[in-house]
């Protein structure tokens, strides 16, 4: 994000460039489209400062589609570029996105160096569990015994966790949606104020290589069941009554892992989450934090939202006070710096 | 056919130098020196602090610094050892010389490996001290050459420089391992007496350096002390003299020595500043290319911002990146950084973005020969990248051209929105050799123009044509931030103008003549070709790129001096080629050309002019000797067939054979 006031009334056609939309109909990649736009014309940012920089992939098109700025690179390159042109200008607003073969295969050094750095900027990650735009090959985030065209026997690389990858890669902000979400753009939000690298993991529906892979738990039906919505300061909780009954995140004290618990209701009839000490959520929490990407779905819900949020000093911040201080008292004097050192002169 | 040279013979035609036992009493008109020690003697210490007392004394000189691969190589080891030679005059030098006229050898295998090169009757100063059986098994000697008389067709200077120094520092109560480390100052101190050299500049030099330890600086300034008055003394008078080599001629004004790296970066840190741009530099440590990241993170106040990028893509995507934003990116490596920089280059030719990309050549294929220098990545620089993906690559022959190079790299980038690829190499990157500082005042700047205001004619919103060219084919360069002109640029295919996807069949045609014909235009930007030396015609033209330059020069001078009809033509605008070089080559009878690879400028010239370029190769990880090239000149002049009779002898023992070259 950056600290620019907003100028203008911005709808959401001034985020909607001219070009034509080359998604497979149906594909979640419109839902985060919409989405995106939606949140800047809220936010009232502009565009003429923003820029979208991705790689390579469908998620790569992205930046064809917004009416800012935007550079479309090379495959999982997106953060190296955004390094640059974030270090030449921090005013500008930064967006990089990225998908699961981009972001976390061929680009995964440059994710964790982004992450570790602190670049101020946003990175949304699509992750649809596959090679899309390559017709369909498994991808580092693929399940274990996916089959494609590449897997014909099923996959039997174990999947990388993004969220878990940029935890460890030193990242400042976690979240995590998915692409039809109606909280998706409360997530985008909060990325957007984080002052530093924030990075979303966005489940995306591939409707031709990997349909439905999420709607174990993004369907609508029995939502309420399988998704844990995450807000800082508020209780772990889950579930209804028509799911199975509310439920909450403990810990263990035993095995130092969470746990599922059942909230019963408590005497005004709310549920008493203190008594099935739930935890409340705390963004700053990074141990927590580590436990909640790691969470497996089925014996947990899908862990979603804001899960880490604690900012430090930003990378440029840091390389342009460093500059600035090297430049004090110095003055730019180009026929001084060439003749530096010992010289001597020929009559 | 192409003839790889073999490793340097001496030279024994060179007219010039010491040719007696002992350092004459009659004048040279140059002298090479070379040290040689163990990497951890400091060696290359000792022959930067000799240069610049060279400059100070106004010779003009060339160095060659020739160190390991490794660190710290195991000590007294043959592969450890790292050699410093200089060659200084009161004439024009251009090289750093072929054989030593005098070896200092700090321990045996500094001798092994390195008296082969010294001139029949030069002078070996060597360290007695460090001659122990244990070094002398390390260097794998049977038996010591200083006693076995082996050295015979040399003039041998045996002492214990080792015992000397831990004589002279004893007052300062250092320990053995440090006084020891003081062997070099006294070995400069020696030579300083050798060569009349004042000792004040070096003892100002050491005091800064030492200036946190005044015990070191003391110290050393005692061992250099020590070392001249040991040579002053008669210990050693009736073997060798004192020596003044007289001031050489050159143009009057300021100078300093300056090395390829550093003019390298002074150099982008110019071009910046006359294109009106904050520099941008992104790289990733690969030797020997590191050395420019080094001077520039110290240049901060010239509005450089470098970035120590992940990995050698993301050195060059970052600065694509800031070259976007609207800074002048740069970016330098290596031939095996550069491989890993090309699809990135792709994207820069693509969305037409200025860069400038420095690759200071070594050794290879692969990691190579990290430490010595080649000319073998022209085919990378010129066709290195999928696709038809040209852009403009120039050569640079010397430190101080380096200079040059690197503004007319700046200029190019931005004046064409282009990636420019300079090479240098490692010899260039670390010889040194006087520079005539430039005034700055004097340079053209090139100011860019950012496109502030839509282009593409009336329409609510109005227009944007990121891609609409000028009449040289140029793209407006469009900085995010600036209202109004938003726009989407990438790596695929792209509309005339709008730059909208589109690959159509058609488009792609259009644009990939659009990029060609645009980098093919800037041979009409770039100075006509030259005669660097000779008439521009003749019998046989010499033509060479980058850091041949010295060699070639000499060779093409001395055999002009014996009356044949040759000259010299040095090229910078390796790619596209000055619009004229191919009339010009066409009225010589032959063409040969001198680089150290297996023939690639060759190939060029012969595609791209369908002249008969002759190939003389060299890829031993060592400049060429004057002596290689004095030698093929000569074959084209020694009556066989067609050629011209000339003068110059032409011997079979040396390389290559008259044969091999000119068949």
């Amino acid at each position: 994000m950056n600290d620019m006031t907003p100028v203008a009334k911005r709808t959401i056609k001034d985020w909607e460039s001219d070009q034509e939309v080359r998604w497979c109909p149906g594909c979640g990649d419109y839902a985060i489209l919409k989405a995106v736009q939606r949140t800047l014309a809220e936010l009232g940012t502009d565009p003429a400062e923003t820029v979208f920089v991705s790689g390579i992939g469908c998620s790569s098109r992205f930046p064809y589609y917004m009416a800012s700025y935007g550079f479309h690179t090379i495959h999982g390159r997106a953060p190296a570029f955004a390094t640059g042109i974030k270090l030449a200008n921090p005013g500008l607003d930064v967006w990089i996105v990225t998908g699961d073969g981009d972001g976390m295969s061929i680009g995964g050094n440059h994710t964790m160096h982004v992450l570790r750095r602190n670049l101020d900027c946003q990175i949304m990650l699509f992750n649809n569990e596959i090679y899309g735009l390559t017709k369909g090959q498994y991808s580092p985030t693929s399940r274990l015994g996916t089959t494609s065209p590449t897997s014909p026997t099923g996959s039997v690389d174990r999947p990388a966790l993004p969220c878990a990858f940029a935890l460890g890669a030193g990242a400042r902000f976690v979240a995590r949606g998915f692409d039809v979400s109606r909280e998706l753009s409360g997530v985008l939000k909060a990325a957007h104020a984080h002052k530093g690298a924030a990075f979303i993991e966005i489940f995306q529906n591939c409707i031709v290589y990997n349909k439905d892979r999420f709607e174990d738990f993004a369907a609508a039906k029995g939502a309420e069941g399988r998704q844990l919505w995450l807000k800082n300061g508020e209780p772990m909780l889950f579930g209804s009554e028509k799911s199975g009954g509310i439920k909450g995140i403990a810990l263990d004290i035993e095995r130092l892992t969470l746990k599922v618990v059942d909230v019963a209701a408590g005497e005004d009839g709310t549920p008493d989450w203190q008594a099935a000490g739930v935890i409340v959520h705390d963004v700053t929490n990074r141990s927590v934090a580590h436990m909640l990407v790691e969470l497996p779905f089925g014996p947990f819900p899908m862990a979603l939202g804001v899960i880490y949020d604690d900012p430090r000093p930003t990378f440029e911040a840091e390389i342009l006070e460093q500059d600035v201080k090297a430049r004090e008292g110095k003055t730019a004097d180009l026929g001084k710096l060439l003749a530096k050192g010992q010289t001597w002169t020929v009559a | 056919m192409a003839t790889i040279l073999a490793p340097q013979q001496p030279d024994t035609t060179a007219g010039r130098g010491s040719q007696s036992p002992t350092v004459p009493e009659a004048v040279p008109e140059a002298v090479v020196v070379r040290f040689a020690g163990d990497s951890g003697d400091g060696m290359q210490l000792t022959g930067g602090q000799f240069t610049l007392s060279t400059a100070l004394a106004g010779n003009d000189l060339a160095t060659f610094p020739d160190f390991p691969a490794e660190i710290r190589a195991p000590q007294g080891t043959l592969f450890g050892v790292s050699a410093f030679q200089i060659n200084f005059g009161s004439t024009e030098i251009t090289t750093a010389g072929d054989a030593p006229d005098v070896l200092v050898a700090m321990n045996p295998a500094a001798l092994k490996t390195n008296v082969s090169a010294l001139k029949p009757g030069g002078l070996i100063i060597a360290d007695s001290g460090e001659f122990t059986r244990r070094n002398l098994e390390k260097a794998k000697y049977e038996a010591n050459p200083l006693e076995d008389g082996s050295l015979a067709k040399w003039q041998l200077l045996a002492f214990d420089i080792s015992a000397l120094t831990l004589e002279a520092v004893k007052p300062f109560g250092l320990g053995n391992k440090e006084a020891l480390r003081c062997k070099n100052m006294w070995t400069l101190g020696l030579a300083l007496w050798m060569f009349d050299r004042d000792r004040a500049p070096l003892v100002q030099w050491l005091k800064d350096k030492f200036r946190k330890n005044d015990v070191l600086a003391e110290a050393n300034i005692a061992a250099l002390n020590a070392g001249h008055a040991y040579g002053e003394t008669a210990e050693i008078s009736g073997h060798v003299h004192k020596l003044h080599v007289a001031a050489a001629p050159a143009p009057s004004g300021l100078y300093r020595t300056v090395n390829g790296a550093e003019a390298i970066s002074y150099g982008l840190v110019a071009g910046a500043q006359l294109a009106g741009l904050k520099l941008f530099f992104g790289g990733y440590p690969i030797t020997p290319a590191s050395a420019i990241l080094h001077n520039l993170v110290k240049m901060k106040e010239f509005g450089v911002t470098c970035f120590q990028a992940e990995d050698e893509i993301a050195a060059i995507c970052s600065a694509i990146g800031a070259s976007y934003a609207g800074q002048l990116g740069v970016t330098s490596s290596s031939g095996p950084g550069i491989a890993l920089k090309g699809e990135a280059l792709g994207l820069a030719v693509m969305t037409e973005l200025p860069l400038v990309i420095v690759n200071s050549q070594r050794g290879g294929p692969s990691t190579g020969l990290p430490t010595k220098t080649e000319q073998s990545d022209l085919y990378q620089a010129v066709y290195g990248r999928n696709g038809d993906t040209p852009l403009p690559v120039i050569a640079a022959r010397s430190p101080a051209d380096a200079f040059d190079c690197a503004v007319e790299a700046c200029r190019i980038a931005v004046e064409f929105m282009t990636p420019v690829m300079l090479l240098t190499d490692g010899y260039i990157a670390n010889a040194a050799e006087p520079w005539l500082v430039p005034d700055p005042t004097g340079f053209a700047p090139f100011p860019v123009r950012f496109l502030d205001a839509p282009n593409g004619g009336e329409g609510d919103p109005a227009p944007v044509l990121p891609y609409k060219r000028d009449a040289r084919g140029v793209r407006p360069w469009i900085k995010p931030g600036t209202p109004g002109l938003e726009h989407r640029i990438g790596g695929i295919e792209k509309a005339i103008d709008t730059g909208d996807l589109d690959y159509s069949p058609a488009t792609h045609q259009a644009q990939t003549i659009a990029r060609m014909d645009k980098v093919n235009g800037v041979a009409t930007a770039v100075p006509a070709q030259k005669v660097d030396l000779g008439e521009d015609s003749g019998t046989l033209v010499v033509v060479g790129w980058g850091s041949t330059f010295g060699p070639i020069h000499q060779a093409v001078r001395r055999a002009r001096a014996k009356g044949c009809k040759v000259s010299h033509v040095h090229i910078r605008h390796v790619w596209p080629l000055p619009a004229n070089l191919g009339a010009l080559l066409k009225r010589f009878t032959h063409v040969l050309v001198p680089e150290m690879n297996t023939g690639q400028f060759k190939t060029v010239l012969r595609d791209q002019l369908l002249v008969d370029a002759r190939p003389l190769n060299k890829v031993s990880g060592q400049p060429f000797t004057i002596a290689e090239i004095e030698t093929a000149i000569a074959s084209f002049f020694d009556g066989i067939g067609d050629h011209e009779g000339g003068e110059v002898p032409a011997g079979d023992t040396r390389l290559p054979s008259i044969k091999a070259v000119n068949p």
